[in-house]
């Protein structure tokens, strides 16, 4: 649905994006994923055609983005991350303002904006003056304008950003909802959205992307696909390291740096599928010491993420 | 519904919405009054052609407060963002823009009509320079906001939108007042005569209905409104 082929942007000298390209199929939620100044909101902005790449193409639907930009326009819904408002006018007059923008038939205007103010839990505030809402109310509203054609595609940049935990768990599940049936790509740098709500993740740093894949592949292809974090008394760590690290499928074996009240803490990186636990516990008992605790942790997305992107 | 005329409602609506729109009417109205009404029973005729005259300068404090908004303000907050992602051309956008606030301009100057048929009431008013004087003083507004839009969709900030129409429309409107071409040789004072707005407003106001001095307006509106168009199609420089 959505072809992206390495895009590039530069601001002056600053390499903003550095030919990045994905895909995007219908019926998919990408979460596009990175540190803040990644590039992130600078892809959204090609996407929508706010503006132009310095190269590459963009392929929506077998329209090109450049030539078909208004044809692009009328199949996507976008909610910028400035949450942009027009705040002297009332909700209403806002949502139908951009409804008929969008290209909203006026026979259909009054049940499609009711239907969005229904799903967004908009009715409190509908006579309002947007100047006058709280952040969440206007996280809402710019959202509700953003959906209230039911695009195709839906492009949004950090929409739970103001929003209570209540609120944010709500329009996950809408976000979930529209998925199964258009293509969303939802921007952000909150890791437990991503799990949440996306069928596929790419992370971008410094304008290239680092990795792309579902989060179960992300995951499975860091560096390890979990480790063991155990805590053993009455031994030297460097013994610990020697004795340990030598078993079949353990990668590494690091000294935590958090002191415990009884022995040390250490980190057990454990190769792919190998499961070393009842081994460690041998060596253990052969050598004295003794377990205190031993827990496997599967590698989440926060540790792939800080991983790819910091050097 | 045409795309023109959706933006078009809501620019003339926002106007109203706030108080900017009712300041500056009765700004235009309260002084035009004055400044008429002061000279004119010590001249002691049915005419209000100091009506005219004093115009443009009035004219050149207020247009920038109109149009000093526009673009600056959807830059400011973001929503220009919105405006330019959804099927929308460039070109509607403008037009738009500069059709409501000449809009707003035309209630102003019909509000003003009390003018006119005051002074009708107390003599025998000539209607024929009162019309060539609408008609100079619309075009000459519409010439103002043109150059005002345009500045507005330069900048971010409302004040540096504001001061640089103010001095770009007082540029453009001295550049053929008498004082300045007398003081070039001819061949320069020709031209200037020709590029300047008060010249052509002045032969309106007169009543003098010349093609060409409705050509040169439209050639500077549309002028305007072109590099706003462009300014809008930078964002899409690589």
């Amino acid at each position: 649905m959505i072809k992206v082929e390495n895009l590039k942007k530069h601001y002056g000298d600053i390499k903003a994006l550095d030919g990045i390209s994905f895909e995007v199929k219908r019926g998919e939620v990408l979460g596009f994923l990175g540190p803040n100044g990644a590039g992130k909101t600078t892809t959204m902005k090609i996407l929508t055609g706010f503006i132009a790449p310095t190269s590459g193409d963009v392929n929506i639907d077998n329209l090109d983005l450049l030539a078909d930009s208004l044809a692009i326009k009328e199949k996507i819904g976008y909610l910028p991350e400035s949450v942009p408002l027009y705040t002297d006018m009332k909700v209403y007059e806002y949502l139908k303002f951009m409804a008929e923008l969008r290209g909203i038939k006026k026979a259909k205007l009054a049940s499609k904006i009711k239907e969005i103010v229904k799903v967004c839990g908009l009715e409190k505030v509908l006579k309002q003056n947007i100047s006058e809402l709280s952040k969440g109310y206007k996280q809402r509203t710019a959202l509700a304008q953003a959906m209230v054609h039911e695009p195709d595609i839906l492009i949004l940049d950090e929409p739970t950003s103001g929003l209570d935990p209540n609120q944010i768990v709500e329009i996950r599940d809408l976000i979930k909802k529209i998925g199964a049936q258009k293509t969303v790509i939802l921007c952000t740098h909150i890791l437990q959205e991503v799990q949440a709500v996306c069928s596929r993740v790419i992370i971008i740093n410094e304008g290239k992307i680092v990795a792309a894949g579902t989060p179960e592949e992300l995951r499975a292809k860091a560096r390890g696909q979990s480790y063991i974090i155990c805590q053993i008394k009455g031994a030297e760590p460097d013994k610990v390291k020697e004795v340990l690290g030598v078993i079949e499928g353990v990668k590494a074996v690091f000294l935590l740096p958090k002191q415990f009240e009884q022995g040390h803490g250490y980190k057990i990186e454990v190769a792919a599928g190998g499961d070393p636990r009842e081994i460690i516990f041998k060596k253990v008992v052969e050598n004295n010491w003794e377990l205190l605790s031993m827990n496997q942790e599967q590698v989440n997305l926060e540790d792939i993420f800080r991983e790819l992107t910091t050097n | 519904m045409n795309k023109v005329y959706i933006i078009f409602k809501k620019e003339l609506q926002s106007y109203f919405n706030s108080p900017m729109a009712y300041i500056f009417l009765s700004i235009f109205l309260v002084f035009s009054s004055w400044l008429f009404f002061q000279r004119f029973f010590v001249v002691n005729q049915a005419s209000i052609r100091d009506f005219f005259g004093f115009m443009p300068w009035l004219l050149l404090f207020l247009v920038p407060a109109i149009t000093m908004r526009s673009w600056a303000e959807e830059k400011r907050s973001g929503t220009i963002e919105l405006l330019l992602t959804v099927p929308l051309k460039d070109r509607e956008a403008v037009m738009a823009k500069f059709l409501s606030s000449v809009a707003f301009i035309i209630i102003a100057l019909v509000l003003s009509l009390a003018l006119p048929i005051t002074v009708s009431a107390l003599g025998n008013l000539d209607w024929g320079p009162v019309i060539g004087g609408y008609l100079g003083a619309l075009f000459l507004t519409a010439s103002y906001l043109a150059l005002g839009l345009f500045i507005s969709s330069l900048t971010k900030n409302q004040i540096v939108a504001f001061l640089m129409t103010a001095i770009l429309c007082f540029i453009f409107f001295i550049v053929s007042d008498g004082l300045v071409i007398n003081s070039l040789g001819s061949f320069l004072g020709t031209i200037f005569k020709n590029i300047g707005l008060s010249s052509h407003y002045d032969s309106l106001a007169r009543g003098v209905l010349d093609l060409r001095d409705l050509i040169y307006f439209g050639a500077f509106i549309f002028f305007f409104l072109f590099l706003n168009i462009k300014s809008l199609a930078s964002r899409n420089w690589k």
